[in-house]
């Protein structure tokens, strides 16, 4: 996976991120450590105040610089950007590293259609006339599955449905051919029956163009479709990594037991109570010591107090303390005999 | 589980519900929406009804008008038999207490300058459900049913995370001892791990309670979970309906089994039935079937003519001129 | 879209009646005055106000009055004022409109620039030091009174400085047509423009300065900076054309207003017989005749200043192109 001549895609080494509040610096990322190679799909998973998103924004120099501290070290193709001055950090961002937010109604523009916004990021990065763009624009508007490019290059983005708009959104992402496409819960406002859709659009894409996606979700179950790689986010810090294949035979942080436990089945038996996590995910301003997730777990022991171990450099690791045994122990106890209805 | 087995709790009986777009003070001008178009449907003491169906189904403007939050434009509502489809603000209020609802936005839903205290004693001395004296002993035993603190009481919404303020949502909806509750989208605001708490507290307060639950929900395995009759709904009309389990395993609506297969999986399984296109317009609805503009199996009758929702075996009803056999 | 300004222009006269219906109630219907003794003045002999009486119908039913009171004032424009000399109430109003427009319209094509100007500015520094110079000198500019500034600017221009070469080229008070020495015109109204500006400026400037800090928590700008463009665009291509609504509304209204006779300190500090000071001396008089018209007047200008800004909507929200 690792090769020594070509750097890495995306090299992200211990990167912290903090914000300037009204009761101090609060640390919402922590020592997050990650690298993705060209054409890989990873995603990262966490529920809200996990600082999954907050990682990219960070990364990619979204986050307000005023009140916004960052640490550590991104390189992008072996190109340090972390600190790299905003004019040139703008030819990477929209070029090579393309955006897809979460919401695609309120992340256009209200007041332009969704052609006219195309053709900006394209002439924003290339010089070309504005009927060359416009044509490109078109193409990319028929590529992911709008029906009569020509007319929805023309529309107002609320004039198009919800899942037409992210299909619009993923376009001009694509529109100056990024090596790497960072998708903020690309599906999370979306019917289901749309996410499907925007779901096998991504992964075409990812086939076509030989783009990276970095899928950022809380939703196993898309993870489960689309991902090559899983990193799992809790309270500002990776806490479980490794491949999808690995990580959905053998998860090995009791927070990803959980998270993978809670979710209701739609086949098989039904059991009568959902395994779930007590307690809420803690917000950045209140992230306890040691292991964040110990106040939360059911195997919690007397080294939880402490920061667990490192995460190892590759494979399939988990920032835990429990020791293989105890890990296949407390795995078997939530997943191989679920309690059905009485 | 309640004495008169043969009157449903509450039944609709073909209601609609029209909104005019595009009018102003000229006469003829505007169309009709129908959000909720001729549905029928009976709720029966101790179970728990699930809608299901994606945005622009009508389940949320339904769910609104069984509880009469709506006016309804069409149709019948009975309440344990009393017709209360024209029933006044003021005839409806014994009625209100018996039905109430809960929201998927907490925090929208709870007012940011009140404690919890006097969120939830309001409505236990205003209608008079407790003396005075007892009121206090009835918060706390809320807060006991809900799973907080009792402390919780003299706390802010803004002090709660959203698990906490969807608690009290129901704990404030339980203050008024209903017998039927209508929950729109209870958890879907909330992160994962706690949205399972909320999901087996809704479980727990039906077997202490004896309650009744309208569940409404775009998440098909938290219907599953929770729900002891699920209804499908596709551009305000009921498409299928039947017992959880069975509807699950065996779907008869092409709709129903293109949604439960779009679900993703943490186990790959079964092929996966991509919909085409998007919902219709309500304004300008299919002329037969509803779902014939996406349905992999639409013939000319389906696109003619409005297949009827009809009854078959074990209490399934579907709406669909070719029923996928199970 | 014909339609929409036909509905729009019909919706217009619809408001200006209703408008004037309550102005002649108010004026005409108070119980316990008489409207005749009123409009045929002090000394008026019982026979003036007999005949003013049968003349205006005030002995006939309200709806009577009205419509004779109309045509008087629109048909036949021979509505007099008789305390005032007896002159025409309609060629007093059409001399004083252009000095009002004139003042407002300078005033406005200032405080929208300078509203522009030091709400982007202020925005896209936000926090900075000359973010907060800038909304300190707002704030004073929407403290200070405008009698009190234009007085101060008078003092300035027409008296202490006058002889020096910063104000030297100041004309004396009072109003020059346009059309008969158009340098003249604009000399004269320079600082009346200023100083109405000056409020405005002030206001419009903080609350597009707060629209815009609000739009830049907006998802769109975020997606906008991702696309790679540069902060100048962002501000003026995403965040100012959506922040504009609000600046938008409250020019409307404040034109409007400013049209209908509001501008009357300015128009009284600087010596110019505007619409706004010609309804002070006919409320100070009671005219009655004089009043009905500078209020139809006004509100004629209010409900354009606002048909016009709808249509503004359209041109600027393709949201509310189909609403």
């Amino acid at each position: 996976m690792t090769d020594p001549i070509r750097p890495a895609l995306l090299d992200v080494d211990h990167l912290k991120v903090s914000f300037a509040t009204d009761r101090g610096r609060v640390t919402a990322i922590n020592d997050v450590s990650f690298r993705i190679d060209d054409g890989e799909f990873v995603a990262i998973v966490g529920e809200s105040g996990s600082g999954k998103t907050v990682s990219l924004l960070s990364i990619l120099g979204l986050t307000d610089r005023r009140t916004t501290f960052v640490e550590g070290t991104a390189a992008f193709r072996g190109r340090p950007i972390l600190g790299l001055p905003d004019r040139e950090l703008r030819r990477i961002r929209g070029k090579q590293i393309a955006f897809i937010p979460q919401d695609p109604l309120t992340a256009l523009t209200p007041v332009h259609t969704i052609g006219w916004q195309i053709v900006e990021q394209i002439r924003t990065h290339e010089t070309v006339s504005k009927e060359a763009a416009k044509k490109r624009a078109i193409e990319l508007l028929d590529e992911v599955g709008l029906p009569n490019p020509a007319a929805a290059f023309g529309r107002y983005p609320h004039q198009l449905s919800g899942g037409m708009r992210q299909r619009a959104v993923i376009a001009m992402a694509l529109s100056c051919n990024p090596a790497l496409l960072v998708a903020d819960e690309p599906t999370t406002a979306l019917d289901v029956t749309v996410q499907a859709q925007v779901l096998d659009l991504l992964k075409r894409l990812r086939r076509d163009h030989g783009s990276a996606i970095i899928l950022i979700t809380h939703d196993m179950g898309v993870v489960a479709e689309v991902a090559d790689r899983v990193m799992v986010m809790y309270a500002g810090r990776v806490i479980e990594r490794g491949t999808a294949r690995e990580i959905f035979a053998a998860p090995e942080h009791p927070y990803t037991w959980g998270l993978m436990a809670s979710i209701p089945p739609v086949e098989g038996p039904r059991p009568h109570r959902l395994p779930s996590i007590p307690g809420t995910p803690p917000t950045p301003a209140n992230i306890p010591p040691g292991c964040a997730f110990a106040p939360r777990c059911a195997h919690r022991f007397a080294p939880c107090a402490g920061l667990p171990p490192a995460l190892s450099a590759s494979g399939h690791d988990a920032f835990c303390f429990l020791d293989d045994n105890a890990r296949a122990a407390g795995r078997a106890a939530l997943f191989a005999a679920p309690e059905t209805a009485a | 589980m309640t004495p008169s087995k043969a009157t449903p709790l509450l039944e609709a009986r073909e209601l609609s519900k029209r909104y005019m777009v595009g009018k102003t003070f000229m006469p003829g001008s505007g169309r009709a929406v129908h959000a909720v178009d001729k549905v029928s449907l009976s709720v029966w003491a101790g179970e728990t009804v699930g809608l299901v169906g994606e945005s622009g189904s009508g389940k949320s403007t339904l769910g609104r008008c069984l509880t009469r939050l709506y006016d309804i434009s069409g149709g019948q509502l009975l309440y344990e038999g009393e017709d209360i489809s024209e029933a006044t603000a003021r005839e409806l209020l014994p009625i209100r207490r018996k039905m109430q609802m809960i929201f998927q936005d907490p925090s929208a839903s709870l007012n940011p300058r009140r404690r919890v205290r006097d969120m939830l004693a309001e409505p236990l001395a205003v209608h008079k459900i407790r003396p005075r004296n007892e009121i206090g002993d009835r918060l706390a035993e809320l807060m006991g049913l809900v799973g907080l603190p009792v402390e919780y009481l003299d706390r802010y919404p803004h002090e709660f995370s959203g698990g906490q303020r969807q608690r009290i949502g129901i704990a404030r909806a339980l203050a008024m001892e209903p017998q039927l509750i209508v929950a729109d989208e209870p958890v879907s605001a909330l992160d994962v791990s706690v949205q399972a708490q909320v999901v087996n507290l809704f479980a727990d307060l039906r077997e202490r309670l004896n309650l009744t639950y309208v569940f409404i929900a775009h998440d098909l395995g938290v219907v599953r979970q929770v729900s002891t009759r699920v209804v499908v709904m596709y551009l305000g009309t009921i498409v299928e309906m039947g017992e959880t389990e069975s509807l699950f395993a065996a779907p008869a609506h092409p709709y129903t089994r293109a949604l439960l297969s779009a679900i993703p999986r943490l186990s790959a399984s079964g092929e996966r039935i991509v919909l085409e296109g998007d919902l219709p317009s309500p304004l300008d609805p299919p002329k037969g079937c509803v779902f014939s503009t996406r349905c992999p199996l639409a013939t000319d009758l389906c696109r003619n003519e409005r297949p009827k929702l009809t009854a078959g075996a074990n209490g399934r009803s579907v709406a669909c001129h070719t029923p996928l056999a199970s | 879209m014909i339609t929409a300004l036909i509905r729009r222009l019909a919706e217009m006269v619809f408001v200006m009646v209703g408008i004037s219906v309550m102005v002649f109630l108010i004026f005409f219907a108070t119980p316990g005055s008489d409207p005749a003794a009123r409009i045929a003045g002090r000394n008026a002999t019982q026979e003036a106000v007999a005949q003013v009486r049968v003349d205006f119908g005030f002995d006939r039913p309200l709806p009577v009055q009205y419509v004779l009171m109309m045509k008087r004032l629109f048909v036949d424009r021979d509505l007099k004022s008789f305390v005032n000399r007896g002159q025409n109430v309609i060629p007093q109003v059409l001399e004083a409109t252009p000095i009002t427009l004139s003042l407002v319209f300078g005033a406005a094509v200032l405080w929208v620039i300078g509203g522009l100007a030091v709400g982007v500015i202020a925005a896209a520094t936000q926090g900075s030091l000359i973010d907060r110079t800038l909304m300190v000198l707002a704030l004073i500019g929407v403290s200070m009174p405008v009698f009190w500034f234009g007085e101060v600017m008078n003092l300035l221009s027409q008296a202490r400085f006058h002889d020096t070469w910063l104000f030297s080229w100041v004309p004396a008070l009072g109003y020059k047509p346009l059309s008969e020495d158009p340098w003249g015109w604009f000399k004269t109204l320079v600082i009346p423009w200023f100083s109405l500006a000056v409020l405005y400026i002030g206001i419009y400037g903080r609350v597009l300065r707060a629209n815009l800090v609000e739009a830049y928590q907006e998802d769109f700008i975020r997606t906008a900076r991702a696309k790679g463009l540069s902060p100048a665009r962002v501000m003026l291509r995403h965040a100012l054309r959506t922040s504009l609504i609000p600046f938008i509304t409250m020019f409307g209204l404040d034109f409007g207003v400013l049209v209908g006779g509001s501008a009357l300190l300015t128009e009284v500090v600087f010596g110019l017989n505007g619409i706004g000071r010609l309804t002070y001396i006919a409320l100070q008089n009671l005219d009655l005749p004089m009043i009905l018209a500078t209020v139809i007047y006004a509100s004629f200008f209010v409900v354009l200043a606002n048909a016009v800004v709808d249509f503004i909507y359209i041109f600027v929200d393709p949201r509310m192109r189909e609403a």
